[in-house]
């Protein structure tokens, strides 16, 4: 008859994020575990709250399923003499199986005969395999691991108690001083010590004793309870996943209550309130039905409803306690300007080399400054720019960003307004950190863009001046995030300015200052390898592949909208069978080229007609594809270049390159070296592996 | 109940759970565990179980006495088990039963908090422990002290005395919180608040503090050389505290600042090598007495 098993680790409260990993942990490895011990069942169903993980498997099979094995002897020819009869190695063989000739059969393997015989294993008890469960326990990963008292496990938290039950029999095990048992235990407060009867009756006798075991179940109740009392109240509760999820792990047994604070706090910056409500107390905000902050708050407690009350005044008390510590900081710190706080950020460190916060943002100015120029904007707009970039920082030294350092910008952003700033100055302050990872929106105004653009490139020139190059996992500057950000705004905003030019102004600007740095053309390689690096991973994001992204990147990053049309192209043309012809035909050319560094032209020299024409074509060329790449039109680009594919096939058919007279070959040479030189400008597209289906 | 008598609740409690009844330690410090009671007995093998009250001082927390929730000096009640007993939570719950807290009418709750001293080289798991979400102890396994590993495990419990009295006595202010009858925080503690808060960030004298940091870490090596364990352990103490009245100045930069945490670190890391090998040497006492 088959019975069922309840495997139960009771411990001292599970951090809540560990707990869905540990508990599919739990039930994939007591699934690999029964399979691997041929023991057979129906269902395992698992449980977990931040005191327990537990699994249930149902109808398991009281022996494990036997097992019937091919036991390989030695070769027939050793066991069987010149007579056919057994040989001692084989009546040895049988032996040591616990068989006889009689049982012997032969197969072949690769070619030679074997002898072999069946045996049957037969199944063990499960009761008795059951203890093995130990290493399962074991087993379970955390994020974060600890000892305690004298023990010498690693695990979560302390293992308070383990139960362990095959029908109403304990399996008996011991893992670091807890001996299983039939018993388990409720709710902390609310509930008992359980002595279970069954497995079966686990989530029950739990349920009554105010212990709710099955995470998807605590989580619907607290999303029933927060949509009663919307409904009840009229408001619109946002609940946030992350946090749910965090929620329903720290409690068993959820009783959801809403809670008020004063409205005079909704005037502070709605993000400290969000804050301090979401990630202090884990409370969900609520919400107005057109989406405005309201002064209230919904609370899950780990309990029942009893005195709900006083829980309800205790929530509020601590939440009115951090709120009001925020206001006192919003007070103090409008009683300051904003030139107040900058004098303050000359006294901020940013990096011993490079100076403190405020020579920071002084360079910072001065590239926002040129930037808008080679921009072409509007005075206002740069001026607002500018103003942006003087004040980007100020928002550090208050005492709301000291506290709430997640709000970098965010609280800037709300005292520039206050402080009577422009509102696109005041929204550049906030955007200028975007992107703050890698699926992070970027600013929204242009002086955003520009001043985020200066300050990435201050930072991480500065670092690579000084030696600070990110390596392996080391990046404490975020360099690497912070490049990709550059780029990716260049390319949105699709701004005519190659990265090397900005690379340029950035440089001169600390060679400019002074600033005590590495030799600079090294610096510059690696900073143009850094870049590189990160150009080919957003060439990468629109799927190029590694040739095209080479053959693009060869002699630059440029303009990287550009340089991504130009990939785009490319990338289209590589499978594109008409384009055959002329890829053989630059390919053919940059080839040659590269045998030679001839580049002067003496036209009274060329013979044939081929060589002739070849020439006009490449002068019309040339004047059109300058046009066409100074207006980033790469389709059109590669287009012009097409133009000489014609003329080279029938230069290469009528005229020997290498011709006795040096003369006329170094003016074949040269024709060939300019043509080249134009077709590197656009790409190397010797560098392409062709894939043109024939 | 005032906060006389919840210390009082809170020793008697504790000493029938046979921890020593200590003192506070008479040397500046930003925190309980910063007594020479706490971190110097949490290592090595002898068992430890001790109680006491240590007023414990954060410069950069001053606020004039304005501000209803921090202080420049708040009071902890701090309890020392090693190895860490089997029963510890339920110890501490039946501690807040003792204070009148019955859990039944409240929300309590062990938030996951990981602890981490980098100044002394320490590191602990454990939790905060929420009443009605308002943090009233801070709950800890030691896993490593002054660099060594912690073992057997001492597990730390630290309550804050204002925020529990804030609690218990429902008060929104600390300053108005009952020290005993007809006594407030605010007649023992104003002053001092106020008058500590403007020596720190307006008057402190930068130049003498630098100077006694630089002493003090002198005198607390020289001490060491000599195998004086205690003695050099004070100066240590000294060098943290005059380090948070530069911090809270605002005079050290970020870049200055880890430089000075890891000379005051190295300082505890070998004072922690030190006691336990002395310790050793004496042959683990209380460890023989233990087995008597």
């Amino acid at each position: 008859m088959a019975k069922d098993v309840l495997f139960e680790i009771g411990l001292e409260e599970l951090p809540a994020r560990f707990i869905d990993k540990a508990e599919s942990q739990l039930i994939s490895k007591t699934k690999d575990w029964l399979d691997e011990l041929r023991i057979s069942y129906d269902s395992i169903t698992s449980f977990s709250t931040p005191r327990r993980l537990a699994v249930l498997i149902k109808d398991v099979a009281e022996t494990q399923t036997s097992l019937e094995e091919e036991v390989k002897g030695p070769a027939v020819k050793i066991a069987k003499d010149d007579e056919g009869s057994w040989t001692k190695a084989a009546i040895g063989f049988t032996k040591g199986q616990g068989k006889t000739v009689e049982d012997i059969y032969t197969k072949e393997i690769k070619g030679t005969k074997y002898i072999f015989v069946k045996n049957q294993v037969i199944g063990k008890d499960t009761y008795e395999l059951l203890p093995t469960f130990k290493g399962i326990i074991e087993s379970i990963q955390f994020p974060k691991n600890m000892r305690w008292a004298e023990q010498s496990l690693r695990y979560a938290r302390p293992i308070r108690w383990i139960a362990a039950l095959y029908e109403d029999q304990v399996i008996p095990f011991e893992i670091a001083d807890v001996t299983t048992s039939n018993f388990t235990f409720g709710h902390r407060f609310l509930g008992s010590k359980i002595i279970l009867k069954s497995p079966t009756d686990y989530q029950f006798d739990l349920k009554d004793n105010y212990v709710i075991s099955d995470p998807n179940e605590r989580e619907h109740l607290i999303t029933e309870g927060i949509i009663q009392i919307e409904k009840e109240y009229g408001f619109q509760i946002p609940i946030d996943n992350g946090l749910l999820n965090e929620v329903r792990n720290l409690v068993e047994y959820p009783t959801v209550f809403i809670g008020s604070y004063e409205e005079s706090f909704l005037k502070l910056p709605s993000d400290v309130l969000i804050i301090s409500m979401k990630e202090h107390q884990r409370y969900f905000p609520v919400k107005s039905k057109n989406g405005e902050l309201l002064p209230y708050f919904v609370g899950v407690r780990n309990g029942d409803d009893k005195a709900l009350n006083t829980v309800i005044k205790g929530n509020e008390k601590v939440l009115h306690a951090r709120l009001s510590d925020a206001q006192f900081f919003f007070e103090e710190d409008q009683k300051h300007s904003i030139d107040y706080y900058l004098e303050k950020l000359e006294r901020v460190v940013f990096q011993e080399k490079l100076g403190t916060i405020s020579d920071k943002v002084s360079r910072v100015v001065r590239i926002t400054d040129q930037l808008a120029q080679q921009l072409n904007l509007s005075e206002e707009t740069k001026e607002k720019a500018v103003r942006a970039a003087e004040i980007c920082k100020f928002d550090l030294p208050t005492n709301m960003v000291n506290e709430f350092t997640e709000l970098q910008g965010i609280i800037g952003q709300t005292y520039a307004l206050n402080f009577g700033e422009a509102k696109e100055v005041a929204k550049a302050v906030a955007d200028h950190y975007l992107p703050v990872h890698a699926d992070d929106r970027l600013p929204e105004n242009i002086e955003g863009a520009i001043v985020s653009v200066a300050d990435k490139l201050d930072t991480i020139v500065g670092c690579i001046s000084v030696g600070l190059t990110p390596t392996g996992s080391q990046d404490p500057y975020g360099l690497r995030r912070q490049s990709v950000g550059i780029l990716k705004i260049l390319k949105e905003n699709k701004w005519n300015i190659t990265v090397e030019s900005l690379l340029d102004l950035t440089q001169n600007l600390f060679r400019d200052q002074a600033i005590e740095q590495n030799d600079i053309n090294k610096v510059r390689n690696e900073l143009e390898q850094f870049f590189g690096l990160r150009a080919t991973y957003i060439l990468k994001e629109v799927k190029a592949e590694q040739d095209v992204i080479q053959s693009v990147l060869h002699q630059e990053i440029g303009i990287i909208a550009y340089t991504l049309a130009k990939a785009s192209i490319l990338s289209r043309k590589r499978n594109d069978h008409d384009f055959k012809s002329v890829q053989q035909a630059l390919v053919r050319v940059i080839n040659l080229s590269k045998k030679t560094n001839q580049n002067t032209i003496n036209p009274d020299l060329f013979e044939t007609p081929s060589e002739k024409e070849l020439y006009q074509v490449y002068l019309a060329v040339k004047d059109s594809y300058i046009n066409s790449n100074s207006n980033q039109q790469a389709e059109d680009a590669l287009l012009q270049l097409g133009k000489l594919a014609e003329p080279i096939h029938n230069f290469f058919e009528h005229n020997m390159v290498m011709a006795d007279d040096d003369q006329i070959r170094n003016n074949r040479l040269s024709l060939l070296n300019l043509i080249a030189t134009l077709t590197f400008d656009f790409a190397d597209l010797s560098a392409i592996e062709w894939k043109q289906q024939f | 109940m005032k906060i006389q008598e919840m210390i009082l609740t809170l020793q008697k409690y504790w000493s029938d759970q046979d921890c020593i009844l200590m003192q506070a330690y008479d040397v500046e410090k930003g925190a309980g565990t910063m007594s020479p009671m706490t971190l110097l007995r949490s290592l090595g093998p002898e068992p430890w179980n001790v109680a006491y009250v240590e007023p414990s001082r954060r410069p950069a927390d001053g606020r004039y006495g304005q501000n209803p929730n921090r202080l420049y000096q708040h009071h902890q009640f701090q309890v020392i088990m090693k190895p860490s007993p089997d029963n510890i939570q339920e110890l501490y719950l039946d501690s807040l039963k003792a204070l009148g807290i019955n859990p039944l009418e409240h929300d309590i709750r062990f938030v996951e908090d990981n602890w981490e001293n980098p100044t002394l080289g320490a590191a602990g798991l454990g939790w905060e422990v929420w009443l009605d979400g308002m943090e009233i102890t801070q709950f800890t396994y030691f896993q490593q002290i002054g660099g060594l590993e912690a073992s057997p495990v001492t597990v730390e419990l630290t309550y804050g005395i204002e925020r529990l009295a804030s609690y218990i006595q429902d008060k929104e202010n600390v300053f108005d919180l009952e020290w005993t009858d007809g006594v407030t925080v605010k007649d023992i503690f104003f002053q001092p608040e106020y008058e500590h808060s403007k020596y720190t960030f307006e008057e402190s004298n930068t130049d003498m503090l630098f100077k006694l940091f630089s002493m003090y870490e002198k005198e607390a090596k020289a001490t060491m050389e000599k195998g004086l364990v205690f003695p050099s352990y004070d100066y240590v103490l000294k060098c943290s505290h005059t380090f948070n009245l530069l911090d809270a100045k605002g005079v050290i930069s970020v870049t200055e600042r880890t430089g000075y945490i890891s000379r005051i670190r190295n300082l505890a890391r070998n004072i922690a090598k030190a006691y336990v090998a002395e310790r050793e040497g004496l042959g683990f006492p209380m460890l023989t007495k233990e087995a008597e």
